[in-house]
C-alpha cells in the first residue's frame, strides 16, 4: 500500500436555501406531494422562460466570499442538453464556462491537529433535476418534478487531498461552512448536500494523475469514508493485478459496501454546452457584491480565534465550539448569560454533546438550552451543587421534569451541604463504622483516606461539598 | 348588418366608440367569414365560436359600463404559436395536435387587456420553421391574392387571414422574416419591433436570441395601435427590456422632410427580381416627393447573414425542441419497447421534415468539436454585422431596401430545395441577427400583378419613427389599400 499515493477530487451539490426555485416562483419545500410545486416554467410547458432567483446569487456570492474566491461579477447560463424523463427541458442550465465564483480554499483540520488548505477549482450555479419514481408504478415509471429547478451550487476542488480522511475533513469543514452561512440547510437525507467523489490512484512519485472513478451521490460521511476506502482498495488491486482503470460513474452500495461502476465514461455523453439565449449574463454589481460583504457573519476560522483570546479558551477547545455555527451561538448565549467560559465549554463539549450524539440530537434541538446550561454552571461556580450533581440536575432538565435549574435543585433536595457541622456529623458517624479503614490510613495508607472521603460523600447522597468533607476527615484523623 | 370586411383597425375602433356596431356583430361577421373561406385558404388551425362570442360578449357589457380600453371589442387573430390559457395551440405540428394550453402568453394578455376580442388561432409552419406555409402539419395556407401561390411563412395565417378581411389584425412571430415576407407576399404591413419589446412569455420558441412578436395589419397606423397594446416590459421573461410603455402612434403625423434614408447597396444588387427593383425604385421616388433624401450605405458583412442565421437559429431550435419527448404532454407514440425508443418514435412521427433538418443541423453545430468553427463564429458575425448598421445609422435614420428578393412563388417551386428556400430570407435575416426593429409595407407590383414589400429597418427601438415614415408612404400612396377579390 505505502508506494500508491490517493488523489481525491469533491464535487458537491449544495442546495441553497431560497424559498423559491432558482427560474420559477415554485417553493423548494421538501416532502410534497408529487409534482405540486411544479409551475409552467417547471414543467417545461411550451413558452415557459426561466427568471433568475436573486436570492440564489447572493447566497453563490456569499459562498465566494467566505472562501476567499474571485467573484465573477459577469457569469453566463449554458444549456446542457441531454434526454432523460426528470429532465423536464431536455437540457439542464447550469454555469459551464465562466461560473459565478472561481478559486478560493478552506482550511480542514485533521483529527492529529495538523491542517491543510483545500484549493477550490470553482462553484457554479445550476438548477436540480426532478426524480423519477419508479417503486409506485407497474412496468411504469412516474415523474416528480417537485424538485426540477431547485437552486444548486456546485462546489467543485481540485484533485488534492491524498487521503480518505482529508476527504472526509473536507467535507465535514464544508458542510460547516454552508449551513455557518446559511446558504444551504446542510441535510444529507433529503439530499440538500450531495458528495460526489473523484478518486485516482497513481505510484508515489508520479507526476501524472491516474484514472480516476467518480462515485456518486454519497449521502452520509460514514458512506463517504467506506466508499473511498473500498474504491481505493479496488483500484490498487486491479493495476497490481495488471489490469488498467477505465474511466468510470460508479454508485455506492451501503449494503454491501462496495462500488460499481453504472457508465463508462466511453459512451461520453456530448452535452453540446451553448450560453442560455433565454438568460441574459448574469451581473453582480459593485452594490450588490458590497451589500453582501456588510452582511457576512464571523467565520469560523475569525471565531475560533476571537474564543481562544476573548475567553481563554484552549485553541482546541475553541476550534471544536466555533466549527459550526449553533454551536458557537449556543456557547456565546450561554456564556453572555453569566457563566464561566471555561465551564461552560467544557459542558458542551463533555455532557451536552455526548447526550446530544446519544439521541441523535443536534443543538438547536436541545431540551436544554443555552440560558439554562447558563444558570447550572452558575450554580456549580457558587458551590450550590457538585459537578457530579450538576449532572443530575442536567439530566432532569434533559428529560423535561421540571422547568429551570433551580427548581430541580429545591424539589430533589440536591442543595450541597456546606454547613461543617452538619458534614461534621456524617464524617462521625461513618468513622465509627471504619475502623479498619482508620488503622489502613494510619499506617500510611493513603488510598484508605479516600475510601473514607467516599463513605462520606455516599451517606450524603452526593451532597457534601467535597473538599470540605476532605478538610474535616484529615482533621479528625491527625 | 353590413359591415366593411377590409375596415382599419382604427376605422373598427371609430364604428366601435360611434355605436355603430357591436363587439359581437364584429365577430360573429369574421368567424361567418372565417368558416366561409376555411375551405378555400386554410387560414385557422383552431376557431372557438363560443369562447370568441363570450369574449366579445363582456367587451359590449364593459363598454356599456364605461371602460374605455383603447381597442375594446376589435377582433384579433393569433397566430397559433402564441399559448391561451384553454385554447389548443398547436405551432403547426402533429406533436402538438392535442395540446391544451395551460397559460396565456403576455402577448395575448396585453392585447385582450387592451380590449381586443380573440378570433382564433392562425395556421403557420411547423415550429415557425419555414418560408412559404407548406411544412405545417394542418397543410399550408393559400395566398388570397392567387391561391395557387404561398402567402410566405412562417406567419401565413396570419398574413392570409387580415389580407382576406377575415381579421382586421393579427399577430405572428419573426424569427428571420416569418413576419415581414409574408407581410410583402399578402400586401400588408407587418412590423418586428426591437428584440425584447414584446414579451417571449408564453410564445413557442424556435430561435430565443432571434424570436419577435408583432402585428400585421393593412397600416402603419394599425400597427402603431397594435404595438401599443402588445409591447411591454415582463418580468416573466429575462431578455424583456425593461422601459416606459410607449405610445407607437406619437410621430404618425410628422413630415418626412428632411428624413436620410440609408440605401445599403448589398440590398440591391444582382439577386433582387427585376420586377421588385422596380417597385421599390418608384416607391423612393415618392419617398423623395415627401421630402426625404436617400443616401448609399454599405453593410458589407450582411452578406453573411443567412449562413450566421443557419448555425444559430437551427442550433437554438435543436434545443429548444428537446422538451417535445412525449413525457409531459405532446404526442406519444403509440408503442414503443423502452423509454429510448419512446423518445424516438414519438420524435420521429411527431416532427415533419423541415424540423427534423434543423434539429439535425443545430444538434450538429453545437456538437464537441463543431462549437468553435459554427456557434461561436456565427456570433462574431451577429457582432460585425451590428457594427455595420452602427456605422451605417451614423449617416442615415432609417434602412431601406426589398422586403425579399422573390415576391409570392408557386406552391412546390422551392419545397425540394431548401437552400433556395432560405435564400428568399436573405434581406430579412439581419435583423433578428442584430435585433433592430424591421417592418414592411407595400410598395407595388411586379409584372405578375403580385406584391412588393419596402422593408424598413430602424435603429434600436425607434420604431416609432419607422411607423410615422410608413405612415406617411400611405397617405401618399393607396397600394395597401387593395383587397384581394375572394
Amino acid at each position: 500500500m505505502a508506494q500508491w499515493e490517493i488523489v481525491i477530487g469533491l464535487e458537491t451539490h449544495t442546495q441553497l436555501t431560497t424559498a423559491s426555485k432558482i427560474f420559477s416562483g415554485s417553493s423548494t419545500a421538501f416532502g410534497a406531494a408529487p409534482n405540486t410545486q411544479a409551475s409552467v416554467v417547471d414543467l417545461a410547458m411550451p413558452g415557459a422562460l426561466p427568471v433568475m432567483n436573486i436570492g440564489a446569487v447572493e447566497r453563490a456570492v456569499k459562498f465566494g466570499l467566505a472562501i476567499g474566491a474571485k467573484i465573477n461579477q459577469r457569469s453566463i447560463f449554458a444549456r446542457k442538453n441531454y434526454f432523460y424523463p426528470d429532465l423536464p427541458k431536455g437540457y439542464q442550465i447550469s454555469q459551464f464556462e465562466t461560473p459565478i465564483v472561481q478559486g478560493g480554499g478552506l482550511t480542514i483540520t485533521l483529527d492529529d491537529g495538523t491542517t491543510k488548505f483545500i484549493e477550490l477549482t470553482r462553484a457554479h450555479l445550476e438548477e436540480d433535476a426532478g426524480k423519477s419514481v419508479h417503486e409506485q408504478f407497474d412496468s411504469e415509471s412516474g415523474v416528480d418534478l417537485n424538485r426540477a429547478g431547485t437552486p444548486l451550487l456546485e462546489i467543485v476542488t481540485e484533485p488534492v487531498m491524498r487521503s480518505g480522511k482529508e476527504a472526509i475533513a473536507y467535507a465535514k469543514t464544508l458542510h460547516n461552512l454552508v449551513r455557518y452561512l446559511d446558504i444551504c440547510d446542510g441535510n444529507m437525507q433529503e439530499g440538500s448536500f450531495r458528495c460526489d467523489v473523484n478518486v485516482s490512484v497513481r505510484p508515489m512519485g508520479q507526476k501524472e494523475f491516474g484514472t480516476r472513478r467518480e462515485i456518486k451521490n454519497l449521502n452520509s460521511f460514514k458512506f463517504m469514508q467506506q466508499a473511498i476506502d473500498y474504491e481505493v482498495r479496488w483500484q490498487i488491486e486491479q493495476i497490481e493485478d495488471g489490469k488498467k482503470i477505465v474511466q468510470a460513474t460508479v454508485l455506492f452500495n451501503p449494503d454491501t459496501g462496495e462500488t460499481r461502476a453504472m457508465r463508462s465514461k466511453e459512451d461520453a455523453m456530448d452535452y453540446r454546452y451553448f450560453p442560455d439565449p433565454d438568460l441574459p449574463p448574469l451581473v453582480v454589481s459593485d452594490e450588490m457584491l458590497a451589500r453582501i460583504k456588510a452582511g457576512m457573519p464571523e467565520l469560523p476560522e475569525a471565531k475560533c480565534s476571537r474564543f481562544s483570546s476573548q475567553y481563554g479558551l484552549s485553541h482546541y477547545d475553541a476550534l471544536l465550539l466555533s466549527q459550526d455555527g449553533a454551536t458557537a451561538s449556543y456557547f456565546e448565549t450561554a456564556v453572555n448569560s453569566g457563566a464561566d467560559a471555561k465551564l461552560v465549554a467544557n459542558w458542551i463539549l463533555g455532557e451536552v454533546s455526548a447526550t446530544l450524539n446519544r439521541e441523535d440530537k443536534t443543538i438547536e434541538q436541545s431540551p436544554v438550552n443555552a440560558v439554562r446550561l447558563s444558570n447550572l454552571v452558575a450554580r456549580i461556580s457558587d458551590g450550590t451543587i457538585s459537578h457530579k450533581i450538576a449532572k443530575t440536575v442536567f439530566e432532569a432538565l434533559w428529560s423535561g421534569e421540571a422547568a429551570s435549574v433551580d427548581a430541580v435543585i429545591e424539589s430533589k433536595g440536591l442543595k450541597q451541604i456546606s454547613d461543617s457541622g452538619a458534614i461534621e456529623k456524617i464524617v462521625d458517624e461513618v468513622l465509627e463504622k471504619s475502623a479498619a479503614q482508620i488503622a489502613d490510613y494510619k499506617a500510611g495508607k493513603e488510598k484508605a483516606l479516600m475510601s473514607i472521603v467516599g463513605m462520606v460523600m455516599k451517606a450524603s447522597q452526593g451532597k457534601a461539598n467535597p473538599a470540605q468533607v476532605n478538610d474535616i476527615v484529615r482533621r479528625k484523623l491527625a | 348588418m353590413s359591415w366593411n370586411t377590409f375596415a382599419t383597425v382604427a376605422e373598427t375602433v371609430k364604428e366601435l366608440d360611434d355605436k355603430k356596431v357591436s363587439a359581437v356583430e364584429l365577430a360573429t361577421h369574421y368567424l361567418d367569414r372565417a368558416d366561409a373561406l376555411q375551405p378555400v385558404l386554410n387560414a385557422y388551425v383552431t376557431l372557438d365560436r363560443e369562447k370568441t362570442l363570450a369574449e366579445a360578449k363582456v367587451a359590449d357589457e364593459k363598454r356599456a359600463a364605461g371602460d374605455a380600453a383603447p381597442l375594446l371589442g376589435v377582433p384579433i387573430a393569433h397566430k397559433d404559436i402564441y399559448l391561451i390559457d384553454g385554447w389548443r395551440t398547436t405551432c403547426g405540428s402533429k406533436m402538438l395536435e392535442n395540446f391544451v394550453a395551460p397559460y396565456t402568453s403576455t402577448v395575448v394578455k396585453n392585447m385582450t387587456a387592451a380590449g381586443m376580442v380573440t378570433l382564433g388561432k392562425l395556421n403557420m409552419d411547423e415550429f415557425a420553421m419555414g418560408s412559404s406555409n407548406e411544412t405545417s402539419y394542418f397543410g399550408p395556407v393559400k395566398n388570397p391574392w392567387d391561391l395557387s401561390r404561398v402567402p410566405g411563412g412562417s406567419s401565413g395565417g396570419s398574413a392570409a387571414s387580415v389580407a382576406a378581411g377575415l381579421t382586421p389584425a393579427s399577430t405572428g412571430t419573426d424569427t428571420g422574416g416569418s413576419i415581414r415576407q409574408p407581410a410583402m407576399f399578402c400586401n400588408l404591413t407587418g412590423l418586428k419591433p426591437t428584440y425584447g419589446v414584446c414579451s417571449r412569455f408564453g410564445i413557442i420558441a424556435f430561435a430565443s436570441s432571434l424570436d419577435q412578436a408583432g402585428p400585421f395589419a393593412q397600416t402603419a397606423e394599425d400597427c402603431a395601435l397594435l404595438l401599443s397594446a402588445m409591447a411591454g416590459f415582463d418580468t416573466n421573461d429575462a431578455t424583456s427590456l425593461d422601459r416606459p410603455k410607449e405610445n407607437y402612434s406619437r410621430d404618425l403625423a410628422k413630415p418626412l422632410t428632411g428624413l436620410r434614408i440609408g440605401l445599403p447597396k448589398e440590398f440591391f444588387g444582382e439577386g433582387v427580381a427585376p420586377g421588385i427593383a422596380k417597385a421599390v425604385d418608384e416607391a423612393l421616388a415618392v419617398y423623395r416627393k415627401l421630402g426625404a433624401i436617400t443616401v448609399e450605405v454599405s453593410l458589407p458583412n450582411v452578406k453573411y447573414s443567412v449562413p450566421a442565421y443557419y448555425v444559430v437559429a437551427p442550433a437554438e431550435a435543436s434545443s429548444n425542441l428537446s422538451r417535445f419527448d412525449g413525457v409531459r404532454y405532446g404526442h406519444r407514440a403509440a408503442e414503443y419497447t423502452d423509454l429510448m425508443d419512446m423518445y424516438k418514435r414519438s420524435r420521429a412521427e411527431g416532427f415533419g421534415a423541415e424540423v427534423k433538418r434543423r434539429i439535425l443541423i443545430g444538434t450538429y453545430v453545437l456538437s464537441h468539436g463543431y462549437y468553435d468553427a459554427y456557434y461561436l463564429q456565427a456570433g462574431k458575425l451577429r457582432r460585425l454585422i451590428a457594427e455595420d448598421f452602427k456605422r451605417a445609422y451614423e449617416v442615415c435614420d432609417v434602412v431601406m431596401g426589398p422586403t425579399a428578393p422573390e415576391t409570392a412563388f408557386q406552391f412546390g417551386s422551392k419545397s425540394d430545395d431548401p437552400v433556395k428556400m432560405y435564400l428568399n430570407d436573405i434581406f430579412t435575416i439581419c435583423a433578428n441577427l442584430t435585433g433592430q426593429p424591421a417592418m414592411s409595407h407595400p410598395c407595388g407590383v411586379d409584372e405578375n400583378g403580385q406584391h412588393v414589400g419596402m422593408q424598413i429597418i430602424g435603429n434600436y427601438l425607434d420604431e416609432a419613427r419607422m411607423l410615422n415614415v410608413a405612415h406617411q408612404f400611405q397617405l401618399a400612396t393607396d397600394w395597401h389599400k387593395r383587397h384581394p377579390n375572394i
